[in-house]
């Protein structure tokens, strides 16, 4: 069987332990303890997860995260389980699910949810949630983090890069390196409460609801922090569903968090900088990558990431845009075109890139879902995303208790997120009378923001943020 | 009337393509939230994490409006799938996590 685990790497090594036991539509396949179901899969060479509901459409990952439904499967007799959020364990049954998927198996006795108070229960442990936590503990309130994932670190821990920025926030650091610091801090300070795997899906008038696999927990906070980060963005072309077609940041999770070869042949859609340190990080993994489109004329990305690809020998083919995914089950080859100046497709300039892989960096879309259910006022802003709630300097939103961070409350980049995180954390214990971290040190991370935004690539950022930002 | 959307996927819970909503809009469902009702994108599983946009998109494009004229449609819990037997059971005593 296949083995499609990277051995050696120029940054990363993976510490994969010994071997567990999963059956896969009973056979059986080679998992490791720290991998989830979906990464495991993908190791083993399983590109399709299910068919799809209606049309019966080979589905396989697409974002590896936990936001979209691609990798759906049925795990020890439930059906619709997320393989890419839950952790292998020894003796797991994975099956393909096929359509809308079978009627549950009889479960063990059925669990009700507990309720649980917090002072500062922060959503998401990604950059902005992790600081948020960290800084209302410092200024000492109790905390709560919630994360989905089986561990903690966002899309941090998937930035093998280093990082710009002032010296003070992390330049020339990888964020890896920032992750693993940051994690080690909130798992030694006592006051943060972790809970890891939970996922937060439900707001029911000032409580959130969180639960994984076997526990549910309703609880009720005095401020929340919403870190729910981002979703990566979908195109429209043909067959844009088909196994083989996903998010930038799903190969970087399969490469860099797991030491899986997403593909041999990526095609990469998008020359942003998502679009362009992946394909760098592709390539340090030893995966060809055959091109990047891109539809504006010009490369949207830092121009020492674009040089850095284009003297390995990739095409950067900007003003061009993909119009179908071509296979059966999954990707074989991409049909590009160009575009006009109105993004139109040109009729015969239609090429065939032979790929098994497209990843599309289109951009993100804020995670809003909690804050849309907390019914705060939000605004569409194209320059940060999406949708995102409006909030004053301190990232307090239009409900007094709800703070938002992050690629939550506008995309941005992983060092504004942890900037703001802390300026939110810090803010929510203030207000519950916490002073143990002095003022000035909120204040200077306000400076501190302003100035890394003052770049010429904050430009776009802070057009969007006079949209949203309630002055008082 | 070319066809040629019907291979694309703008929903992946519920297999809901771009010509659909499409279709819709031209029978007269011009804000998001009774095109979702009507179409149904949006309510599998995921609850509109991929789809909502895009369809925000294609309804702009369709009625020749910018994104910011775009209502979002109300989001309900749960927005991620959770076994309903905690709904079923309710709250109990607690004793630890």
């Amino acid at each position: 069987m296949d083995d499609n685990r990277i051995a050696t790497h120029p940054i990363l090594t993976w510490d994969r332990g010994t071997p567990v036991r999963v059956t896969y539509d009973g056979r059986q396949i080679t998992a490791y303890p720290r991998e989830t179901v979906a990464m495991a899969l993908y190791a083993a060479g399983v590109k399709q997860y299910s068919t799809s509901s209606r049309f019966y459409r080979p589905r396989g990952m697409f974002c590896a995260i936990g936001k979209c439904s691609s990798c759906m499967m049925r795990v020890d007799g439930i059906p619709n389980t997320r393989t890419c959020v839950l952790q292998v364990q020894d003796g797991m049954d994975v099956e393909t699910q096929h359509g809308d998927g079978k009627f549950p198996d009889v479960q063990a006795a059925m669990k009700g949810v507990k309720e649980k108070n917090a002072e500062v229960l922060v959503v998401g442990g990604g950059p902005a949630g992790l600081e948020a936590s960290l800084w209302a503990a410092k200024a000492g309130a109790d905390v709560i983090l919630l994360d989905q994932n089986p561990q903690l670190g966002g899309q941090l821990v998937k930035q093998t890069h280093k990082f710009f920025g002032s010296a003070k926030e992390n330049a020339g650091t990888r964020g890896i390196t920032i992750a693993k610091k940051l994690i080690e801090e909130v798992v030694a300070t006592p006051s943060i409460t972790v809970y890891s795997g939970f996922t937060a899906f439900g707001w029911f008038q000032g409580a959130v609801c969180a639960a994984d696999q076997d526990h549910a927990v309703l609880f009720q906070p005095r401020k929340v922090i919403v870190a729910t980060g981002a979703a990566e963005k979908m195109l429209m072309f043909r067959n844009n569903d088909m196994p083989g077609v996903f998010g930038a940041g799903a190969a970087q999770t399969l490469m860099n968090v797991y030491g899986i070869k997403p593909g041999n042949k990526v095609l990469m859609v998008g020359a942003g900088n998502v679009g362009l340190i992946v394909s760098y990080q592709l390539m340090q993994a030893g995966i060809e990558v055959v091109g990047v489109v891109e539809g504006a004329p010009r490369v949207g990305g830092y121009l020492v990431h674009a040089s850095k690809i284009a003297r390995n020998g990739v095409r950067i083919m900007t003003r061009h845009t993909v119009l179908e995914a071509v296979g059966s089950d999954h990707v074989e080859a991409a049909i590009v075109a160009e575009v006009d100046e109105k993004w139109q497709p040109i009729p015969g300039t239609e090429q065939r890139v032979e790929c098994d892989t497209i990843c599309l960096s289109a951009g993100l879309k804020p995670s809003t879902e909690l804050l849309e259910q907390a019914k705060l006022d939000l605004a569409y802003t194209g320059e940060l995303g999406g949708w995102v709630a409006k909030r004053n300097w301190a990232m307090r939103t239009s409900n007094p208790d709800i703070f938002a961070a992050g690629d939550a409350s506008g995309v941005e980049e992983a060092s504004t997120a942890m900037m703001e995180g802390k300026i939110a954390g810090l803010q929510a214990a203030y207000d519950l009378g916490h002073t143990d971290v002095p003022v000035e040190e909120q204040k200077e991370t306000r400076y501190n923001l302003d100035d890394l935004r003052a770049g010429p690539f904050g430009a776009k950022i802070c057009i969007g943020l006079k949209c949203v930002e309630v002055l008082e | 009337m070319t066809r040629e959307d019907e291979k694309t996927i703008a929903c992946r819970c519920e297999d809901i393509s771009v010509q659909e909503i499409k279709d819709a809009i031209h029978e007269g469902y011009a804000d998001l939230q009774s095109l979702k009702r009507y179409v149904k994108f949006g309510l599998g599983p995921c609850q509109g994490k991929t789809c909502i946009l895009l369809a925000a998109q294609i309804l702009a494009r369709e009625m020749g409006q910018t994104l910011d004229q775009i209502m979002t449609p109300t989001t309900r819990p749960p927005v991620d799938p959770v076994p309903i037997g905690f709904f079923v059971k309710g709250k109990e005593a607690d004793d630890e996590k």
